[in-house]
């Protein structure tokens, strides 16, 4: 086992217009984007159980290869800078997957 | 040509930009790659200046979020650069929002500027992007759908009166009308960032797919580039087969992963770029190392629009705002600062009924940041921050809100706490005045019939 931060090169989210924020997880190599891809543990029901959110808050998920990158989005609980909104650009929201067990 | 440049000029047919900021004003230019990228013979010096990311309360309340001082000196050393090496200079978006104001803003410092160079006299295009409410309920009672994006509602009129400002999301089109009526230097207003890089390339006959493709990864300038360092400025150039791009500051460089990588920066997707007329395909995008800073680009596909649809931005004002800060040391309230924060509410409620007002409790050290989706919440940290925020129709009304809210979790009544003097730290004994609250009321999209009809287009006179 080791820790997706361990493992991946960039680990990182950001706004996607003012009502979604996506989540880039970036590998230096194909054999981590590989393991990663195939453990699962980045798949659309593990980022839900994560985020604790339903499969309908995810409007996005793919494995983008040309930058080895795994890719998810999500639906905000609220438009970017509405009142109670704490992270407007969207990029402090990835930190629970730096923690994320990847078997292998 | 400098030891940054390791790629002569194509042989063949070839545009050549140069971006020196992705969100020109917003955190100044770093000059010392931007002169480097000034000598490697650019035929436009091009940057984007907004952003909805900054939330919306500066399209709202037609305020910038950039300070004043680094939106002139970025304008100032863009427009000394072009106006040296007689190239245009294209800035897209003025001004955070793209609003009216904030384009009448950046030509007033264009001119300014030129004056205080004693420039040559020249010809500063400019178009605007603003769209009034009473247009768009003329478009919606004449049945027209103005639809939501990403997963919203179409629009309605109680949404539509909820708007304070709008503006529409310029395509290529006023850019390329602009070149073509002589502009030496454009000032754009909210337009999609990759438009200002693709509308002189579509110009002069290159592909859309790649001139499009070309924006796209040149509207952040040095964030397709590796180690991380924004700011930094960016060389592309365009030909009829591919898009090379290459990091001017010699400490970075262009890699596939890099580029492939900012590809996909803050979109929802990453083989799909859509703009006013159209998208791109970027799944067949193919990346190779061109030179050790350099990655060439081919392979994207151009899809026209079946119909023109333009996207709208809404910002609409929520309330007059008060922001107060309390700190939490003691483990036991800190276990309980729910209901410290309740309790605070509940007098709020006593003083004002429980509508008419928001009041907002940010909790740092435990789910600020994430809310209910911090996998963490259970375990908060050995202090706590919280961050009280009143909204009201008053700034009177705000204020008291926000200070009964701040000030009754002192007074919080938890029944085993030992500490009887006070519940909270104070950090200032006080509630601050900030700017009011706005929401985005429109992510959305109207059909048009000419990209034009919705961004005229303007040319004044700067220089001496």
């Amino acid at each position: 086992m080791a820790k997706l931060s361990e493992i991946a090169k960039t680990i990182r989210s950001k706004n996607a217009g003012v009502d979604k924020i996506t989540f880039d997880v970036i590998f230096a190599d194909r054999a981590a984007y590989d393991r990663v891809r195939e453990s699962g543990v980045l798949s659309r029901d593990a980022v839900c159980q994560l985020f604790g959110i339903e499969a309908a808050r995810i409007s996005d998920h793919v494995a983008f290869e040309p930058a080895l990158a795994i890719k998810f989005t999500i639906y905000r609980r609220m438009s970017s800078g509405s009142p109670g909104d704490a992270d407007v650009f969207g990029a402090q929201q990835y930190g629970p997957l730096l923690d994320v067990e990847v078997p292998g | 040509m400098p030891i940054s440049i390791q790629h002569a000029r194509s042989a063949n047919h070839t545009l050549r930009i140069i971006c020196p900021n992705g969100h020109l004003g917003f955190a100044p230019i770093k000059t010392g790659s931007f002169r480097i990228g000034c000598d490697a013979e650019p035929d436009l010096i091009c940057a984007d200046s907004g952003s909805c990311d900054v939330g919306p309360v500066p399209l709202g309340s037609d305020t910038s979020s950039s300070p004043l001082q680094w939106q002139t000196d970025d304008l100032e050393t863009m427009l000394v650069a072009s106006r040296r090496l007689g190239v245009p200079m294209i800035v897209g978006s003025a001004g955070d929002t793209g609003s009216n104001s904030r384009v009448d803003l950046f030509v007033g410092i264009i001119q300014e500027l030129a004056r205080k160079h004693r420039l040559a006299k020249f010809r500063v295009g400019y178009f605007y992007s603003e769209i009034g409410k009473e247009a768009l309920r003329r478009r919606i009672d004449a049945g027209d759908t103005v639809e939501g994006l990403d997963a919203r509602p179409a629009l309605d009129l109680t949404t539509l009166e909820a708007t304070d400002r709008i503006v529409a999301v310029a395509g290529v089109h006023p850019y390329i009308k602009l070149l073509d009526q002589g502009a030496d230097v454009i000032v754009g207003g909210r337009s999609s960032d990759c438009a200002l890089f693709a509308a002189p390339a579509i110009r002069q006959g290159f592909p859309e797919a790649l001139a499009y493709f070309y924006g796209k990864i040149l509207e952040c300038a040095s964030f397709c580039c590796e180690p991380y360092g924004a700011k930094e400025s960016v060389l592309g150039e365009i030909t009829m087969d591919d898009v090379k791009v290459t990091a001017m500051l010699p400490e970075q460089r262009c890699t596939i992963a890099s580029v492939a990588g900012h590809a996909m920066y803050e979109r929802a997707n990453p083989f799909y770029e859509h703009f006013l007329g159209g998208h791109i395909d970027m799944s067949r995008c193919h990346y190779e190392q061109y030179d050790e800073r350099t990655v060439r680009v081919t392979g994207p596909s151009y899809v026209p629009a079946a119909e023109l649809r333009v996207k709208l931005e809404g910002s609409g004002k929520i309330g007059e705002r008060y922001v107060g800060i309390v700190g939490v040391r003691d483990p036991y309230t800190i276990a309980n600062i729910d209901l410290v924060t309740g309790w605070a509410r509940q007098q709020v409620v006593e003083r004002f009924g429980d509508s008419g007002y928001e009041l907002h409790f940010t909790v740092y050290g435990r789910d600020a940041i994430l809310g209910p989706s911090e996998p963490l919440r259970a375990s908060p940290a050995h202090e706590l921050a919280v961050v009280v925020q009143g909204i009201a129709p008053t700034k009177a009304m705000a204020e008291e809100v926000c200070m009964i809210g701040t000030r009754q979790m002192f007074y919080a009544r938890l029944p085993q706490v030992k500490g009887t003097a006070g519940g909270v730290a104070f950090l200032l004994d006080e509630v601050m005045p900030a700017s009011p609250a706005y929401r985005w009321t429109l992510n959305h999209t109207m059909r048009v019939d000419d990209p034009l009809e919705l961004f005229p287009t303007h040319i004044a006179e700067a220089g001496l």
